[in-house]
């Protein structure tokens, strides 16, 4: 399972690449892993506002569908397009192929996240 | 939680597995898509240990099987296999199920996984005194060899010319690698292909010895999640899905497996009123014009208003399409009939079409 230095990661298997306010937000290697085949991406509107915790997104695989929650708080201000017609991507690379990003509304927020040490051991609890 | 005979062969095959009617099984080896396609192009091999077997013996057998099940067997012949459901009096699904044919005092069963003690415990509780009822599903293994290449595989590894073995025929006693098996030509797949029985302590060997022989053809294992995909596309009924105490055979279109001129089975006056009267409800194929999956308990609407729910629905990974089975209103039922799929509280169009998905490719 890969985990990259200097993300922060979420309990439900989401990252955060942080870029001064705006927060890059995907799913984890765990995370594509678990899904298995993703076949279907439904992506939130621009302008929408989230709160820490809200389901954001929606990845289908094969199996199931499963919500992708926010991490953080703030407004929609981009959206991965590009995964509408291959949501298979995040399957392929998850880093790489982030999902959306948020202007945060409160960055203080990003201190409950885990640091990629931190998510590598709760991975393993959880396995 | 029950396990197969194979199950310490898929862990090592790096399986990932689930809970499936109470057994642990493998839900994909490298993924449903890839394991799919296998299956439609080449050949696919899927433990399906988990299907009950039960056997009935005696003089009265053909008789009381007659009254059990809404097909009608007394036209069978020795080594032919029937798909019938079985019914509640009240025209609900018991199950659904094959009736292997040995001769006319002597027959197999072969049932769902989730639904094997009550299938055992409603068969005895009509059994007549000149028939014997003995559950053997813990006494065998099955294998399904699924796909355009699984003659050419099997033929490989054992000595009975497979071409011989029809459609919904078997053969009794072949043997593979030192096993004896029960080889039919069977499936769940739309593909044509072959169901194996073997004693549950000869299954990993017979595994082994397919895999080998199928090396050449690239046949892939493959879980349950394909199966599960590949049955949707053939518009194969599920247990749980299409069929249940609520459900009738003739709601989910069975009908060519119900012979309610048949004298005397159980279910027989309700589905004749069913059938009399009209069904209200009916199993359609739905295809999404919008974007978004169809799943089980999804509600189906037209014009705000409820209409029938998914029974099954999935990405199809053959047509690249998101397809559904539902159970909807009989007048909404017509092909290219509009209707809308409720997901996460959004009405998306899906549009009535013909089922199956995919035409099957049995050999007939």
């Amino acid at each position: 399972m890969k985990v990259i230095n200097g993300l922060k990661y979420s309990k439900d298997h989401e990252w955060v690449k942080v870029e001064g306010n705006r927060a890059i937000i995907g799913i984890t290697d765990y995370a594509q892993d678990s899904l298995g085949d993703i076949v279907f991406i439904d992506l939130p509107e621009v302008g929408r506002t989230v709160r820490a915790g809200d389901a954001v997104a929606v990845v289908e695989s094969v199996k199931a569908a499963s919500d992708v929650y926010s991490p953080v708080s703030g407004t929609v201000i981009e959206v991965n397009t590009s995964l509408e017609a291959s949501p298979e991507l995040i399957n392929q690379d998850p880093y790489e192929n982030w999902i959306l990003v948020l202007e945060m509304s409160d960055p203080g927020e990003l201190g409950s996240l885990m640091d990629a040490e931190g998510y590598e051991r709760f991975c393993e609890e959880e396995a | 939680m029950k396990k197969t005979p194979l199950y310490e062969k898929h862990v090592s095959l790096g399986a990932k597995m689930m809970e499936f009617g109470g057994w642990m099984m493998p839900l994909q080896y490298t993924g449903i898509l890839q394991e799919h396609e296998a299956v439609r192009q080449r050949a696919g091999l899927f433990d399906v240990s988990h299907m009950g077997e039960v056997m009935i013996k005696g003089r009265g057998a053909t008789e009381f099987i007659q009254k059990l099940i809404t097909n009608d067997i007394s036209g069978m012949r020795e080594f032919q296999i029937l798909y019938s459901p079985m019914c509640y009096p009240d025209g609900g699904t018991v199950d659904d199920l094959l009736v292997y044919k040995f001769d006319a005092q002597h027959y197999l069963l072969v049932v769902n996984a989730a639904n094997i003690e009550e299938d055992v415990e409603w068969i005895e509780s009509h059994k007549p005194h000149d028939v014997e009822v003995e559950d053997l599903s813990e006494q065998y293994a099955q294998l399904a060899l699924q796909g355009p290449k699984s003659q050419k595989v099997l033929q490989r590894i054992v000595d009975v010319p497979l071409d011989k073995i029809k459609f919904f025929r078997f053969v009794d006693g072949v043997n593979i690698a030192g096993v004896s098996a029960l080889i039919s030509r069977t499936g769940y797949t739309g593909e044509d292909g072959f169901e194996i029985y073997i004693p549950a302590d000869g299954a990993c060997k017979v595994w082994d010895t397919i895999v080998d022989a199928g090396a050449e053809f690239h046949v892939m294992p493959a879980g349950l999640g394909a199966r599960d995909t590949l049955r949707l596309e053939a518009a194969l009924p599920l247990y749980g899905h299409e069929l249940s105490p609520d459900i009738s055979p003739l709601e989910a279109g069975l009908d060519r497996f119900v012979k309610l001129d048949k004298p005397d089975f159980i279910g027989r006056e309700a589905l004749i009123e069913q059938k009399g009267s009209g069904i209200s409800r009916k199993l359609v194929g739905l295809e999404m014009v919008d974007r978004g999956i169809p799943r089980q308990g999804y509600e189906v609407q037209v014009e705000g208003r409820s209409i029938g729910y998914v029974t099954s629905g999935s990405f199809s990974p053959t047509l690249k399409k998101n397809i559904a089975l539902a159970l909807i209103d009989v007048r909404y039922a017509a092909q290219g009939s509009q209707v809308d799929v409720i997901v996460r509280n959004r009405a998306l169009k899906a549009e009535v079409v013909k089922i199956p998905f995919y035409a099957k490719q049995y050999k007939k």
